[in-house]
C-alpha cells in the first residue's frame, strides 16, 4: 500500500535548509495499524504530510497504491486525497461555520456526490461514530472528543483505504482518548490501513507496529501483539 | 452551473465580512449607476438637441453673396456678389430643389429695428418673406395666417409677428390680428401670430421676429431687386450637402464667380450642422463611457481587494479544503464566482437604479423639453454595460483566485 525508498525531504528557508527526513525507507502493507513515535521535531508530521500527498519530497520515491507520488499533478493528488486518504488532525480542523453534517459531507462535495445523498451519507457516518444526535450542531457546540469524532467521520465518509492521524488524541483527556482510540481500532478492523502519529505510549501499545523516528531516520521498527 | 452549495459558500463568505462586502458592493453599484445615468442623460441631450434641430431645419441650404477673391471672366477679385429676383427662377430649376425662399432683413443680418405700436415700442428683426419660407421653417400659428401669395402679388403691407413681439407690443389677452404696427414709419397690418414648436435659444430668437411680404419689403424699404440670401428646401431624395454644391455652382456661374473661389458665394446646410453636432455627441459619448468605465474599474479594484483579504483570512479553510480533495481549479472557480457574484449583483442593482432614475427624469421632463428629451439607455447599451460588468467581475477574481490556488495545504493547516 505504502512504500518509501530512500526518501529525503528538507525545508528550505531563506538562510539555511533543514534536512528533516533522511533516506527514509519504509513499507506499510494494506490493513496495517501503525503508530509513529519520536521526540518533538523528529519529523513525524512531515512524514505524515508526505504520506498524505499534502507535501512534496526532494529525492527518493514514494509509491501509494502502486502510483509514484512525484508523477501526480496537483489535481490528481487532490483526487487521490479525496478518494483514497482520510486525515485526522490534533486540532480537528473543522470549519466553524458549518454544522457537523456539513463538515462531514464536505469531502463528498469534492467527489461530486449530489447534495441529498451527501447529507444522508454524512448523517449515517456520524451515527456510526456515535453522534447521531448532534447532526446540526456547530463545532463550537461540541466537546473535544465529539469534534474529533466528527473529524473521523469526515475522514471516513469517502471510504478511503488509508487513514492518517496526526496526534488524534493529543488534545483530549485520557478517558476521551481511549474512546477515540477504540474508534480508530474499529476503523482498522474494517480493513483500512491506519497510521497514527502519537506521543502516548498507551496509544502505541494498542497498535501492532510501532515505528520510532529519531532525527529523520527510523530508530526502531517494532512489531508487537496488538490490543 | 447551478450548485446550491457553491452559492451557500459564497453567501457565507460574503456575509462574514458584511461591512467590507457592503462597501465594495457600493463601489460597483455606484460605478454602474454613474455609467448608466451619464449615458442616459447624454442620450437625452442628443435627442433634445437633434430633435429641435430637426424641427427647425429639415434639409435646408442657405446661400448668400460675398466678396470674390479670384479674378474670373474679366472681373477683378474683391467684387461684392449681390443676388437678385432673377436668381429665384434659376435656383428653382436646379434639380432637387423643393422650395426657394428669397429673404431680406432690414438693416442687414441680425440687426433689429425699433417697432412702434401705439405708445409701446420694441426692438425686433424685420424680414421679407415668401410663403415658402414657412414650409422650410415650420412654426405654429397662434392666431390669423401666414403670408400668402396675394400679399406678395399686391405688395400688401401685412405682417406676421412672433409670439414674443405680440406679448410685448400688445395687451395681455388682446389679439394683435387686425391691428397696425409701425415699421420705419410705414404701417403694417398684423395678419398672423406664430410661435416656434420648441423652446431653445434659437426658437426664442425666432419668436421675436416680424415677417412681411418679400415684394412689399423690397418696395417699401427701397431694396430694388436685391435678395440678401436664399433659404432653399431640398426634396426628400436629395441631401442638403449635394444640393448646396449644385446651387452654389449655378449661382457662381450666373454671377461670374470662379468655380474654385472659396468665397464669392457663401453657403451653409443643415446636413453640415447636423454632422458637426453628431461629431460632438460622438465625443461626449466616448467621454461618458470613459468616465463610467473608470468609475466601474475603481469598484472592481475594490472587489479585488476585498477578495484578497478574504482569501488571506480563509487560508486555513482553503488549505483544509485542499486536504479534503479540492482541486486547484475548484478553488479558483470558487473565488472567481464570488467575484462575479459580488460585481454582478451590485452592478445589476446599479443598472436598475440608473434606469429607474432615467425613467423618472424622462417622465418629469415630459415629451417636449428643449435640450433634454427622453433621457434613457437602449437595450444594446444596457447589454454592453452588462458584458463589461461580467468581464470586470471575472477580472476582479483573477488575482485573489491565483493567491488562493497557491495556498499549500500543509502551511495553511499549520497556521493556527
Ligand atoms: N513548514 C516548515 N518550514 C520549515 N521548517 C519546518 C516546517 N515544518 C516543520 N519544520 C521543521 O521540521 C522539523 C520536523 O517537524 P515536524 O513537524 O515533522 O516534527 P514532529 O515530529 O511532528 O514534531 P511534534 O512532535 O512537535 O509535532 C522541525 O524541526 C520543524 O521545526
Ligand atoms: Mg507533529
Amino acid at each position: 500500500m505504502i512504500r518509501l525508498e530512500a526518501l529525503n525531504k528538507s525545508y528550505v528557508m531563506s538562510e539555511h535548509s533543514l534536512h528533516v527526513l533522511k533516506d527514509l525507507s519504509l513499507e506499510i502493507a494494506e490493513g496495517e495499524l501503525v503508530a509513529i513515535m519520536g521526540s518533538s521535531g523528529s519529523g513525524k508530521s512531515t512524514l505524515l504530510n508526505v504520506l498524505g500527498l499534502l507535501d512534496r519530497y526532494d529525492s527518493g520515491a514514494y509509491h501509494l497504491g502502486g502510483k509514484l507520488a512525484r508523477d501526480l499533478s496537483e489535481t490528481e493528488a487532490a483526487k487521490l486525497r479525496n478518494s483514497h486518504l482520510g486525515f485526522v488532525f490534533q486540532s480537528f480542523h473543522l470549519l466553524p461555520f458549518k454544522t457537523a453534517v456539513e463538515n462531514v459531507a464536505l469531502p463528498l462535495y469534492y467527489s461530486g456526490v449530489a447534495r441529498r445523498k451527501r447529507n444522508a451519507m454524512a448523517a449515517s457516518m456520524l451515527e456510526r461514530v456515535g453522534l447521531g444526535d448532534r447532526l446540526d450542531h456547530l463545532p463550537s457546540q461540541l466537546s473535544g472528543g465529539q469534534k474529533q469524532r466528527v473529524a473521523i467521520a469526515r475522514a471516513l465518509v469517502t471510504d478511503p483505504k488509508v487513514l492518517l492521524a496526526d496526534e488524534p488524541t493529543g488534545a483530549l483527556d485520557s478517558q476521551t482518548s481511549t474512546e477515540i482510540l477504540e474508534l480508530l481500532l474499529e476503523v482498522n478492523a474494517e480493513g483500512r490501513t491506519v497510521v497514527i502519529v502519537t506521543h502516548e505510549p498507551d496509544v502505541a501499545a494498542r497498535t501492532r507496529r510501532v515505528i520510532h523516528l529519531a532525527d529523520g531516520r527510523i530508530g526502531e521498527d517494532r512489531r508487537q501483539e496488538g490490543g | 452551473m447551478f450548485d446550491l452549495d457553491r452559492w451557500t459558500e459564497i453567501g457565507d463568505a460574503l456575509r462574514k465580512n458584511k461591512l467590507r462586502t457592503a462597501l465594495t458592493a457600493l463601489g460597483v453599484f455606484w460605478g454602474m449607476f454613474m455609467l448608466v445615468v451619464m449615458l442616459g442623460f447624454g442620450n437625452g441631450l442628443e435627442n433634445g438637441v437633434k430633435g429641435s434641430m430637426m424641427r427647425f431645419t429639415t434639409n435646408v441650404v442657405y446661400v448668400w453673396g460675398e466678396r470674390t477673391t479670384m479674378a474670373y471672366r474679366g472681373f477683378q477679385p474683391g467684387r461684392e456678389v449681390d443676388f437678385t429676383n432673377a436668381d429665384i427662377a434659376a435656383i428653382r430649376r436646379v434639380p432637387g430643389v423643393e422650395y426657394v425662399a428669397p429673404r431680406n432683413q432690414l438693416g442687414g443680418h441680425r440687426s433689429s429695428n425699433v417697432i412702434r405700436r401705439g405708445s409701446k415700442t420694441g426692438s425686433y428683426q424685420v424680414l421679407g418673406e415668401t410663403p415658402d419660407f414657412f414650409k422650410i421653417s415650420p412654426r405654429i400659428l397662434v392666431s390669423g395666417r401666414f403670408i400668402n401669395p396675394l400679399d406678395l402679388e399686391e405688395k400688401r403691407k401685412t405682417a406676421v409677428i412672433g409670439q414674443q413681439v405680440a406679448a410685448e407690443l400688445f395687451e395681455p389677452g388682446e389679439d394683435p390680428v387686425g391691428h397696425y404696427i409701425s415699421v420705419q414709419g410705414g404701417s403694417f397690418l398684423v395678419v398672423g401670430v406664430f410661435r416656434m414648436a420648441s423652446n431653445d435659444d434659437r426658437s426664442d430668437r425666432e419668436n421675436s421676429t416680424i415677417h412681411v411680404p418679400f415684394s412689399t419689403f423690397q418696395h417699401v424699404f427701397n431694396y430694388g431687386e436685391r435678395v440678401s440670401w436664399f433659404a432653399i428646401g431640398a426634396d426628400d431624395d436629395t441631401s442638403a450637402g449635394d444640393l448646396e454644391d449644385r446651387v452654389r455652382a449655378e449661382l457662381a456661374d450666373r454671377h461670374h464667380v470662379h468655380p474654385d473661389d472659396p468665397e464669392g458665394i457663401g453657403g451653409f446646410n443643415s446636413e453640415r450642422e447636423f454632422g458637426k453636432v453628431s461629431k460632438l455627441f460622438g465625443g461626449i459619448r466616448f467621454f461618458v463611457w470613459f468616465v463610467g468605465v473608470m468609475t466601474l474599474a475603481a469598484g472592481v479594484v475594490g472587489v479585488s481587494n476585498i477578495l484578497l483579504i478574504v482569501v488571506k483570512e480563509r487560508t486555513k479553510e482553503i488549505g483544509l479544503r485542499r486536504a479534503l480533495g479540492a482541486t486547484p481549479f475548484s478553488v479558483v472557480s470558487m473565488i472567481v464566482q464570488e467575484a462575479v457574484t459580488l460585481t454582478a449583483v451590485s452592478g445589476y442593482a446599479g443598472l436598475v437604479a440608473g434606469v429607474a432614475l432615467l425613467e423618472v427624469a424622462s417622465m418629469a421632463l415630459g415629451e417636449d423639453s428643449g435640450p433634454m428629451s427622453q433621457p434613457g439607455v437602449d437595450l444594446s447599451t444596457a447589454l454592453a454595460a452588462g458584458v463589461v460588468l461580467l468581464f470586470a467581475g471575472a477580472l476582479a477574481g483573477v488575482i485573489p483566485a491565483r493567491n488562493a490556488a497557491a495556498i499549500s495545504p500543509v502551511e495553511a493547516l499549520h497556521s493556527e
